[in-house]
C-alpha cells in the first residue's frame, strides 16, 4: 500500500539527496529518482526538482519537462487513498463512465481531484490490463474488477474504514 | 533433458505423494477475489498432508477465481468462479470424500473425462508454464525444463547458430510491427561498438491488451531466458526490462525473478562455467503510451522525456547511448527459449507461409469465454471468437472486432473468416497488433469506439509532429460534434482528409496509425456515422446526446433504488408508484438502468 510508506512530512533535503545519491546522481536516473521521490511523498515536490538539478547538473527546465511528459507523476500531494479508475477499451465498453460517476457520488470527487476529506484522490487510467475482468479499478496497489455501479460504492466505503487492502 | 526429467519427478512426487490445490493469483485471479479463497484453502488445509500453492493466470480469466486440484496420477480438475465457502466445499467433497463438485468443474483433464475442455484449438507455447508453475519458485520454473535452454546454448551452440535457428524457427516481433526476430539479432550482432544492449519491451500500453502483463506475472523466468539466449546471440552483457509502473504485481515478480536467477547464477559473471556474463535492470515505464515505440523508450531508459526520433540509425546501430541495441517484446522471448529448446522446425510446422508459430491474444469485451488464448497462427477471427471464446456474452449478435488496439482496426463480422497472421490482417485495413482483441456486439456505436480511440492516441501524443499533435485533437472535436448530433455534411471526408495528412506526416508508429480506428469504422461501419449526422440518432443507443431514458411505468415496482443513483436528482418517484425521469435533468448516466433490478427502464 502506497501510504504506509509515505512520510507525510515536509519535503527534506536529506530524504531527497540520499535518493538521488542512491542512484550515483546519474542524470539517467531522473526516472527512477522521481519515481521513488514520489513514492516517499506521494507527489514530486517542486523543490525536489530543484534540488535534483543542482546536483545532478542537468537544468531545472530538464527535470521538470521529464517529471510532466509523463502521466505518473504528479506535482500536488495525494489523498490517503488513490483509486485509479481505468477507462481502457474493455472498461469502456463495460460502463467505467458510470462507474466513475458512482464514484462521484461516494466521495465527492471527480476525476483528478481529491475528497473534502481527503481520504481520496481520484485518477483515471489508460488501461489497467484486467480487461476480462472490467470495468475495473486500482485502489493503491489492488485491483478491483467486475464492478458494478453498487459495488464500487461497498469497495470505496470499506476502504474509508480502513480496510482498503484485501477483494 | 537432465534438468527436465528431475523436474518432472519433483512433479510427480507431488503428485503421487499427496494432491495439489493451486490457486490463479495473478491480477485477473486477485481483481476477482482470489487472495480470500488462498486464505480460505489455507486456513482449511493447515494441518492437512495437501499442499497448497499459488500460481499464475491459465487464461480462463471470465471464471476467475480458479483453484485446480491435481489428483495422484496426474488428474486436474480445475474449477471456477470460487469463493472462499464454494473452496471450503470442494475440500471437502473433493479432497476428503473423493468426490469432485461436478457443477462448478471447468475442466478435467487425464481421467478421460467428458466435459469439454475450455481450452481446445489452442496451442500453448507462449503460456506453456502459465497456471502451472508458481511463478514465485525459480525451482518450479527449473522442474518443467526451465533454463535448460540457455544451457543449450551455451554449451553446444555458437552465436552464429542461435540466430540462424531463430531466423529458421520464422518467429516475427510479437510487440506488433512483426520484424524477423532472427535478422535484429543478427544486425545488433554484426554491428560496431561496445557495449551492447538487449532491452526487453514491456510497456504494453495498447489499452484491452495485457498478453504481457499475464506472462510477467505467471512466468518471468521464460522472459528472463529469452534475454539471457538474445544477449548471448547478439554478445550484450547488460540488458534492461522496461515495465510499466501500471502493472505493480509484475514488477514485483520479475524482480524477485531476476535475484532468484542471480543467486543461481543464471544471471552475472561468468554464466554457467562460461566466460558469458550478463546481468539486468528493470526500468519501470511512468505513464506515456508512446513509450512503447523503441526508440522513445531508449530516450525513457536515458532518464528523458520519450519522444521518438526518425530512423535509421535503427536501434541495432545506434541505441541506448548510442551502443547497438535489439529491443524485443515479452511475447517474442518467451517464445525464444521453447524454439532453442525444441528446434525451429518444431516452431514454424505451426502457423502459415510468413507468419509461423503462434499468437497470444487478449480476448476482451463482449465475449463469453474472456481472458487469454493462444493459437496457431493461421486461425480465423471467427473460430477465435466463437470456438475459443464461445461467442458473445450477451443475447445480441456479434458485430465486430477491434485489433491491435489504438494502432489497430476494426473488422466487422462479416470479413471475419479472415485468416489471422500479419499480411492477411493488414490487407483489410487491420493489424496483427500486440495482441488485444475485443469482441463488440450489436450494442456497441462504432463512431464512439472511434472517438474512444482518438481521445486517447490525441491525449498521448508526444507532440513533436504537428500532424499528430494538432491533426488528431481536430479528428477529435469532429467526431465529439458527431456523437452530439451536430456533425456536419461533409465532415467524413474531413475526417479522411486529416487521417490521411497524420498518417503521412508522422514521425512514429503512433502517428502513423493513430487514424486508423476512425478510417476503419468509417470503411467498414459509414451508415452508422450518417446515421449520427443526418438523422441525429445513434443506431447502438449509446451517445448520450442523442438518446432519452425513460420509466416503463408498467414494469416499476417503485423500490426508489434508481432515485437514491441518479446523480442529478432526476428522477422523482414514491415507495411502490412507478417514478419519472425529468428530461430536462437527465445526464444520460445510465446509472438507474444498471442498478434497476426489474430491467424497467427503457432507452430510445
Amino acid at each position: 500500500m502506497v501510504t504506509d510508506t509515505k512520510t507525510r512530512e515536509a519535503p527534506s533535503f536529506a530524504v531527497i539527496d540520499a535518493i538521488v545519491h542512491k542512484h550515483n546522481a546519474e542524470p539517467g536516473s531522473v526516472i527512477p529518482i522521481l519515481q521513488e521521490i514520489q513514492d516517499s511523498y506521494g507527489y514530486v515536490p517542486v523543490v525536489a526538482i530543484d534540488r535534483i538539478a543542482k546536483i545532478t547538473g542537468i537544468t531545472n527546465g530538464e527535470v521538470y519537462g521529464t517529471a510532466t511528459f509523463y502521466n505518473m507523476f504528479r506535482l500536488e500531494p495525494l489523498g490517503e487513498n488513490l483509486v485509479k479508475v481505468c477507462h481502457g477499451t474493455a472498461c469502456h465498453l463495460a460502463g467505467a463512465e458510470r462507474i466513475s460517476e458512482s464514484i462521484a457520488l461516494e466521495v465527492g470527487a471527480r476525476v483528478g481531484e481529491t475528497s473534502a476529506d481527503g481520504k481520496f484522490t481520484v485518477e483515471q487510467v489508460a488501461c489497467l490490463g484486467c480487461c476480462s475482468s472490467a470495468p475495473a479499478l486500482m485502489i493503491n496497489e489492488e485491483i478491483y474488477g467486475r464492478l458494478t455501479p453498487e459495488s464500487v460504492r461497498r469497495v470505496l466505503k470499506k476502504c474509508a474504514c480502513g480496510n482498503g487492502d484485501g477483494a | 533433458m537432465r534438468l527436465r526429467q528431475r523436474g518432472w519427478c519433483i512433479n510427480m512426487s507431488k503428485a503421487n505423494g499427496s494432491p495439489v490445490v493451486k490457486v490463479g493469483l495473478s491480477s485477473c485471479g486477485v481483481a476477482a477475489g482470489g487472495r480470500g479463497v488462498y486464505d480460505a484453502l489455507a486456513a482449511k488445509l493447515e494441518d492437512s498432508k495437501v499442499s497448497l500453492m499459488q500460481t499464475g493466470c491459465i487464461g480462463m480469466c471470465y471464471k476467475e477465481p480458479l483453484v485446480e486440484v491435481l489428483m495422484p496420477g496426474n488428474e486436474r480438475y480445475i474449477y471456477g468462479d470460487v469463493t472462499p465457502e464454494k473452496a471450503e466445499r470442494i475440500i471437502e467433497e473433493h479432497l476428503y470424500k473423493g468426490q469432485p463438485v461436478k457443477d462448478w468443474l471447468l475442466m478435467v483433464e487425464g481421467n478421460g473425462s467428458d466435459i469439454a475442455s475450455p481450452l481446445e484449438g489452442q496451442r500453448r507455447i507462449v503460456l506453456r508454464h502459465c497456471g502451472i508453475i508458481d511463478p514465485e519458485s525459480i525451482d518450479d520454473y527449473i522442474s518443467v525444463g526451465g533454463y535448460g535452454a540457455i544451457k543449450k546454448a551455451l554449451g553446444s551452440m555458437t552465436q552464429e547458430q542461435v540466430i540462424d535457428e531463430v531466423i529458421e524457427s520464422g518467429l516475427r516481433g510479437r510487440g506488433g510491427a512483426g520484424f524477423s526476430t532472427g535478422m535484429k539479432w543478427r544486425f545488433a550482432r554484426e554491428a560496431k561498438g561496445s557495449p551492447k544492449y538487449i532491452i526487453c519491451n514491456a510497456d504494453e500500453g495498447d489499452p484491452g491488451a495485457f498478453m504481457d502483463r499475464s506472462v510477467l506475472e505467471s512466468d518471468p523466468h521464460s522472459v528472463l531466458e529469452g534475454m539471457l539466449i538474445a544477449a548471448y546471440a547478439i554478445g550484450a552483457d547488460e540488458g534492461y526490462i522496461y515495465c510499466r509502473a501500471e502493472y505493480p504485481l509484475a514488477v514485483r515478480r520479475l524482480k524477485l525473478a531476476i535475484s532468484l536467477a542471480q543467486e543461481r547464477g543464471f544471471l552475472g559473471e561468468s554464466i554457467l562455467g562460461s566466460n558469458f556474463s550478463f546481468d539486468l535492470k528493470i526500468r519501470e515505464g511512468a505513464g506515456a503510451f508512446v513509450c512503447g515505440e523503441e526508440t522513445a523508450l531508449m530516450m525513457s531508459i536515458e532518464g528523458k522525456r520519450g519522444m521518438p526520433r526518425s530512423r535509421p540509425p535503427f536501434p541495432a546501430q545506434s541505441g541506448l547511448w548510442g551502443k547497438p541495441t535489439s529491443i524485443n517484446n515479452v511475447e517474442t522471448f518467451a517464445n525464444v527459449s521453447w524454439i532453442i529448446s525444441n528446434g525451429a522446425k518444431e516452431y514454424n510446422s505451426l502457423g502459415t507461409e510468413k507468419s509461423k508459430g503462434t499468437k497470444v491474444f487478449a480476448l476482451a469485451g463482449k465475449v463469453a469465454r474472456g481472458g487469454l488464448v493462444e493459437v496457431p497462427m493461421g486461425m480465423t477471427i471467427n473460430d477465435i471468437v466463437f470456438k475459443v471464446g464461445g461467442g458473445t456474452s450477451s443475447d445480441l449478435a456479434f458485430k465486430a472486432v477491434q485489433m491491435g488496439g489504438p494502432s489497430g482496426g476494426c473488422v466487422p463480422a462479416r470479413l471475419a473468416d479472415t485468416q489471422v497472421d500479419y499480411d492477411s490482417l493488414s490487407s483489410i485495413g487491420a493489424i496483427m497488433g500486440s495482441g488485444g482483441m475485443l469482441v463488440m456486439d450489436e450494442s456497441t456505436c462504432m463512431v464512439d469506439l472511434a472517438k474512444f480511440f482518438l481521445n486517447f492516441t490525441q491525449d498521448e501524443s508526444c507532440g513533436k509532429c504537428v500532424p499528430c499533435r494538432v491533426g488528431t485533437k481536430r479528428m477529435l472535436e469532429i467526431l465529439e460534434r458527431i456523437t452530439k448530433g451536430e456533425g456536419h455534411e461533409d465532415d467524413i471526408e474531413k475526417l479522411e482528409g486529416l487521417a490521411d495528412s497524420i498518417k503521412r506526416a508522422s514521425l512514429c508508429g503512433l502517428g502513423q496509425t493513430a487514424p486508423n480506428p476512425a478510417l476503419t469504422t468509417i470503411k467498414y461501419f459509414r451508415e452508422e456515422y450518417e446515421a449520427h449526422i443526418k438523422d441525429k440518432t445513434c443506431p447502438a443507443k449509446k451517445c448520450a446526446a442523442l438518446i432519452t431514458y425513460e420509466v416503463m411505468a408498467d414494469v416499476c415496482t417503485g423500490c426508489m433504488k434508481c432515485t437514491k443513483f441518479c446523480p442529478t436528482g432526476a428522477i422523482a418517484g414514491v415507495k411502490k408508484q412507478p417514478h419519472v425521469i425529468d428530461d430536462a435533468k437527465c445526464v444520460r448516466c445510465g446509472l438507474c438502468m444498471d442498478v434497476c433490478k426489474f430491467n424497467s427502464i427503457n432507452v430510445f
